[in-house]
């Protein structure tokens, strides 16, 4: 039997089911919540916190990764409370620190208004959101890459740094990396954060994904450039 | 030399135990050889990425050879504050061995860090195969090494 009930979200009263994470209802009644290491088929993770939601009464609200979390009777969730966007700014400033030279980590930070990184930036190739891992065992049943060492030291690879008899070749882990596809070639390449699209309007890495961000160079470097 | 195989009828075949497996396995052998752990995973089960990640997870799991007589020195607060960095020096100058530790070339000896054994009072302390020595000095731990093993 399917037990029904319902919970605040963002002032409005909502249904939901048993089992059902807020990341879920939230998308159920049209509400988009970003998301990084999600992805619809694998397990929830919450490893990057991007999904982050106020929950409980205002003044005695914590932040929750709306993934992971599940939804229940008469909470009160918030989903773009200035206190949940700033966080999600910092944290897009944190990743794209990291990785400045992801598409995906580009894009998404521009579709939420990051106009500085106030972080050196490190050029790492991995932002640890497990993707791929629980790609090639979910879904792939490989079981060949996975979390080694711990810390600051914490990789992703195979057993012992060799190739693995596991794995089948399918490259299921490279198509899930949000890290691996490289942003646009343009003339503001050297920077940290590219937000070219910030200067187009509408912003195009929501319009228009596929037409120009894939361009290389994107419009908007060309426009810049003149 | 006694493997894993040994151990099967002492703990079941559960994932739960994979750890006390690799510790049989490193009482055993002195260190987790990659062949061993291929073989915990064929015979548990559990796929070979689980039973590395645990592997490296833990600092007390060795996935390198170690020397016959294990050296350790604590770098603890109290421990640093009372000199133990240049007894590891001295430590790692007698043995010929790197300043992040290791074992010697000849395979006598390894020397390792550790956090803190939780013997603040015998500051700086070193342990050389289980036995604590309280208060030494550079001087002390060079003599040590050479009375007693050498």
């Amino acid at each position: 039997m399917v037990i029904l009930f319902g919970f605040t979200l963002n002032g409005f009263e909502v249904l939901a089911w048993e089992n059902m994470s807020i990341l879920e209802v939230a998308g159920f009644y049209g509400i988009e919540i970003p998301t990084l290491c999600f992805m619809e088929g694998l397990s929830p993770y919450g490893g990057c916190r991007l999904c982050l939601v106020e929950v409980g009464p205002v003044g005695k609200s914590r932040l929750v990764t709306s993934c992971t979390y599940p939804a229940r009777e008469g909470i009160e969730v918030r989903t773009h409370s200035q206190k949940v966007l700033q966080q999600r700014r910092m944290l897009l400033e944190l990743y794209v620190a990291a990785c400045p030279s992801s598409k995906w980590l580009q894009d998404l930070a521009s579709k939420h208004h990051v106009t500085e990184v106030r972080f050196k930036p490190k050029g790492e190739e991995c932002i640890l959101c497990g993707r791929c891992v629980r790609m090639c065992r979910e879904q792939m049943m490989g079981e060949a890459i996975g979390y080694v060492d711990r810390g600051t030291q914490r990789r992703i690879t195979t057993p012992f740094d060799k190739k693995s008899e596991d794995c089948r070749l399918c490259g299921g882990c490279m198509y899930v990396c949000p890290v691996c596809q490289l942003r646009c070639q343009g003339p503001k390449e050297e920077s940290t954060l590219c937000s070219s699209c910030l200067n187009l309007y509408p912003p195009c890495a929501e319009k228009f994904e596929e037409v120009m961000c894939y361009m290389d160079p994107c419009a908007a470097c060309e426009l810049e450039k003149g | 030399m006694k493997t894993f195989c040994h151990c099967n009828n002492h703990y079941g075949l559960e994932n739960s135990s994979i750890i006390l497996f690799m510790q049989n396995i490193q009482r055993n052998c002195g260190y987790l050889p990659e062949d061993e752990l291929k073989r915990l995973a064929d015979n548990t089960g559990t796929p070979l990425m689980d039973i590395y990640s645990i592997a490296t997870f833990y600092k007390s799991f060795k996935l390198e050879p170690q020397g016959e007589h294990t050296i350790t020195v604590c770098t603890g607060t109290a421990c640093h504050l009372r000199g133990s960095g240049e007894v590891f020096e001295e430590m790692a100058a007698v043995l010929g061995v790197g300043s992040g530790g290791g074992t010697s070339e000849d395979g006598k000896y390894t020397l390792e860090k550790v956090n803190c054994l939780g013997a603040c009072a015998l500051a700086p302390l070193i342990v050389i195969d289980g036995h604590y020595h309280g208060n030494v000095t550079p001087g002390k731990a060079r003599e040590m090494i050479e009375e007693h093993y050498k």
